[in-house]
C-alpha cells in the first residue's frame, strides 16, 4: 500500500492544560489518493491532529511522515507546500486585502507568473461561484461566502493533500453539495488525498475511510459502513447514526424487516422499499 | 417581545464604490413568544436581517419596531441600551464574540454590564456553562485556548446568562458535535416553551426547521420570498430547490420513492412521519399470498 501520511505514536499536550493530552498516542496511515473523514466530539483533538500534520505545532512525542519526508523544523516548509489546509474559522485564513489577492496569495508563493495566476484565480473563483466578489474585502462577506473563498484559495494552488477542517459548515444545503462534489472531482482527477474533519454523518458516509477520535485517542478506524454500524461506539462517543440507519430501525419497530445489510445502504434500502410498495 | 420591520432597506458601505444593497423592502411581523426559522442561500441577507433587531445595524430606509422601541437610520446607540438587555444574539462565528481572560469572565460580562451584582453574575455564568455542557475543567481557561465547538458553547452561554427575552441564533449549532447539536436545540426549545422566549433561528439544517420552528422565513437576494408554517414551505419542493434550499432528510427520501411511483398521502417531514406513510401504503396494497 502506498501511504502518503504515516503518523506514529503522536502525543500532544498544550501548555497549561495540566496532564490532559489533546492527542494521546495516535497512530494512523492515510493512503495516497484516498478520502478520509475524521469525526469525534468537540474537543476530541481533530483540529490539533490536522494542525500537527501541517507542521503548525511542535509535538511532544511521535513521528509524522508526509510523502516520505519526516516532519521536523528543517522539513516543515517542504511538507507545508504539499498540504492545503482550510481552517475551521475562515477569518483565520485570510491574508489578502481583497478576495482576488487572497486567492492569488498561495500562487505568488509558488512563483507562478502574473498572467497565468490571473487565469487560475478567475477559474477557481468561478468554480466556487464567487467571481462577482473579486474586489471585495474578505471580511465583508457573508459566512458562507467566506468559506467559499477559503476553499478557492486552497484549490488554486493544487496541493497534493487537502485538509478541510469543517470547511463547509456554513454553506446552504445545495452549496455544500456542490462544493463537496467540486472537491471530489479535483480529488479524482488529480489523485489528490483529502482529509475532511466533519460533524456531518452523511458526508462521512461518502468517504473511503473514517477515523473516530475520542478524548485524543483513536477509538475506531475503517470503512464508513463498518464504523457507523457500531451503535455502541456511536453512543459512547456522542456521534449519531446515519439517516438510513435511523429509518431502518424505525421500520423494524413497525414490523417491516429489510435485510440487515441495507441498514448501511441508502440506495439499496430505497430499492427494497420500492419493490415492497409497488408490487401489486 | 414582538418584532416588526416596516419597509426596511439596508445598504452596506453606503456612498462608497462598494455600496451594496443587502436588504430590500423588508416587511415582517414576528409575534411575541414565537419560534421563527430564517433560511436562504449563502449571501441572501439572513445575518444582515437579524442584526437589525438590536440595532447593531440600522435600517438605511424604513424602521424596525421591537416592543415599541423604534430603530431607524437616526437611532443612536444610547437609545438602545435598554433594548439590548433583552435581545441576545449568538453570532455566526463564535470567536468574534469572545474576548475575556477566562471563560467564566467572558460569560459574566453581559450580566455585569447590565448592572447585576458580581455574585449573581458568577452564579448565572456557572448555570449557563452547565446548561451548554462545557465541562468545569475549562471554566478558568482562556476562551481562545478552546476547540471550535467549545468556543461555540461559551458564546451561547454568554448570551443565555443575560436572560434575554428575544434570543437570536445565527447558525448556533454549526461546529457542534451531533450530540451537542441535539442537546442545544432541545435547550433552546425548552427556553422557548418554559420562559416564552421569542426565538429567531438562522439555519441551514432543514430538520431543525421542521422539528422546532412554528414559522419559516425564506430569504433570497435581500428580500423575503416566502413566509409560512414549515409544512407549507416544504410542500413546494421544486421551488425550494430553485432557491438552493434542501428539505428535511425524511422528505428527501420520500420524494425519491414518490418519483418512482409510490403514492404517499402527504409529505413526511421526519422519520416517524415517513415510516407511518410507508406502513399506510403497504397496508393499502392488495395482499396476494
Ligand atoms: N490553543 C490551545 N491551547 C490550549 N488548549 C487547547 C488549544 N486548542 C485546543 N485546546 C484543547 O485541546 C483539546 C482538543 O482540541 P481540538 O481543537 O483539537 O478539538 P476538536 O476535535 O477540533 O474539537 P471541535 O469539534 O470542537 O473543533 C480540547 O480539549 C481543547 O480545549
Ligand atoms: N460588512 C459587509 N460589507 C459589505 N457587504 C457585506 C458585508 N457583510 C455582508 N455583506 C454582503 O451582504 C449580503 C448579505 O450578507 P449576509 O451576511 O446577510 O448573508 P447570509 O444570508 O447571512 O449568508 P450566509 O448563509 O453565507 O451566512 C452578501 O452579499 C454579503 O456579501
Ligand atoms: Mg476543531
Ligand atoms: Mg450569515
Amino acid at each position: 500500500m502506498n501511504n502518503i501520511i504515516d503518523v506514529k505514536n503522536l502525543t500532544y499536550k498544550y501548555a497549561n492544560s495540566g496532564d490532559k493530552k489533546a492527542l494521546d498516542n495516535v497512530s494512523l496511515s492515510i493512503e495516497k489518493g484516498s478520502w478520509t473523514s475524521i469525526v469525534g466530539h468537540n474537543g476530541s483533538g481533530k483540529s490539533t491532529l490536522a494542525r500537527s500534520i501541517d507542521g503548525l505545532m511542535s509535538y511532544n512525542e511521535g513521528v509524522i511522515n508526509v510523502d516520505g519526508i519526516i516532519l521536523s523544523d528543517d522539513t516543515v516548509w517542504d511538507i507545508r507546500k504539499k498540504i492545503g489546509m482550510i481552517f475551521q474559522n475562515p477569518d483565520n485564513q485570510f491574508v489578502g486585502a481583497t478576495v482576488e489577492d487572497d486567492v492569488a496569495f498561495g500562487l505568488e508563493n509558488l512563483g507562478i507568473e502574473t498572467d497565468k495566476m490571473h487565469k487560475i484565480v478567475n477559474n477557481v473563483l468561478k468554480k466556487v461561484r464567487m467571481e462577482d466578489f473579486k474586489e471585495r474585502q474578505p471580511d465583508q462577506l457573508s459566512g458562507g461566502q467566506k468559506q467559499r473563498v477559503a476553499i478557492a484559495g486552497v484549490l488554486a494552488s493544487k496541493p497534493e493533500i487537502i485538509i478541510l477542517d469543517e470547511a463547509t459548515s456554513m454553506l446552504d444545503p445545495q452549496g455544500r453539495y456542490e462544493i463537496i462534489n467540486l472537491i471530489n472531482e479535483i480529488h479524482q482527477e488529480n489523485d489528490i488525498t483529502v482529509i475532511s474533519i466533519t460533524h456531518d454523518v452523511s458526508e462521512a458516509m461518502l468517504s473511503d475511510h473514517v477515523i473516530v477520535l475520542n478524548d485524543g485517542k483513536i477509538v475506531e478506524s475503517g470503512a464508513p459502513k463498518k464504523v457507523f454500524n457500531d451503535d455502541e461506539m456511536l453512543k459512547l462517543t456522542g456521534l449519531e447514526k446515519p439517516f438510513n440507519a435511523h429509518l431502518f430501525d424505525a421500520l423494524v419497530e413497525q414490523g417491516i424487516h429489510p435485510p440487515v445489510e441495507l441498514r448501511m445502504d441508502e440506495n439499496d434500502l430505497e430499492e427494497w422499499l420500492c419493490q415492497l410498495l409497488l408490487k401489486a | 417581545m414582538s418584532i416588526a420591520f416596516e419597509s426596511v432597506d439596508f445598504v452596506y458601505q453606503a456612498h462608497t464604490p462598494f455600496e451594496n444593497l443587502s436588504l430590500r423592502n423588508i416587511n415582517l411581523t414576528i409575534p411575541d413568544g414565537s419560534y421563527t426559522a430564517i433560511i436562504g442561500h449563502t449571501g441572501s441577507g439572513k445575518s444582515t436581517l437579524i442584526q437589525h433587531v438590536n440595532g447593531l445595524l440600522r435600517p438605511t430606509k424604513g424602521l424596525v419596531n421591537v416592543d415599541g422601541q423604534i430603530i431607524n437610520a437616526n437611532t443612536k446607540n444610547k437609545q438602545l441600551v435598554s433594548l439590548r438587555q433583552h435581545v441576545g444574539i449568538v453570532f455566526q462565528f463564535p470567536e468574534s464574540q469572545l474576548f475575556a481572560e477566562t471563560v467564566v469572565d467572558d460569560v459574566k460580562f453581559g450580566p455585569l454590564n447590565f448592572g447585576v451584582s458580581d455574585t449573581e453574575a458568577t452564579n448565572r455564568a456557572k448555570d449557563a456553562l452547565q446548561k451548554v455542557k462545557l465541562p468545569e475543567e475549562f471554566w478558568q481557561k482562556s476562551p481562545f485556548e478552546l476547540s471550535g465547538g467549545q468556543m461555540r458553547r461559551v458564546a451561547i452561554a454568554g448570551v443565555l446568562a443575560t436572560n434575554p427575552k428575544i434570543l437570536i441564533l445565527d447558525e448556533p449549532t454549526a461546529g457542534l458535535d451531533p450530540q451537542g447539536r441535539f442537546e442545544m436545540m432541545e435547550l433552546f426549545n425548552e427556553l422557548h416553551h418554559k420562559e416564552q422566549l421569542t426565538i429567531l433561528l438562522v439555519t441551514h439544517q432543514m430538520d431543525d426547521v421542521a422539528n422546532y420552528a412554528d414559522n419559516v422565513i425564506v430569504m433570497d437576494g435581500g428580500q423575503i420570498v416566502k413566509n409560512g408554517a414549515p409544512v407549507e414551505v416544504f410542500r413546494d419542493t421544486k421551488w425550494l430547490i430553485k432557491h438552493q434550499l434542501g428539505l428535511p432528510k425524511a422528505a428527501n427520501f420520500a420524494i425519491k420513492l414518490a418519483d418512482r411511483g409510490v403514492k404517499f398521502d402527504k409529505m413526511p417531514l421526519d422519520i416517524s412521519g415517513l415510516v407511518h406513510q410507508i406502513v399506510n401504503v403497504k397496508d393499502r396494497r392488495p395482499s396476494h399470498e
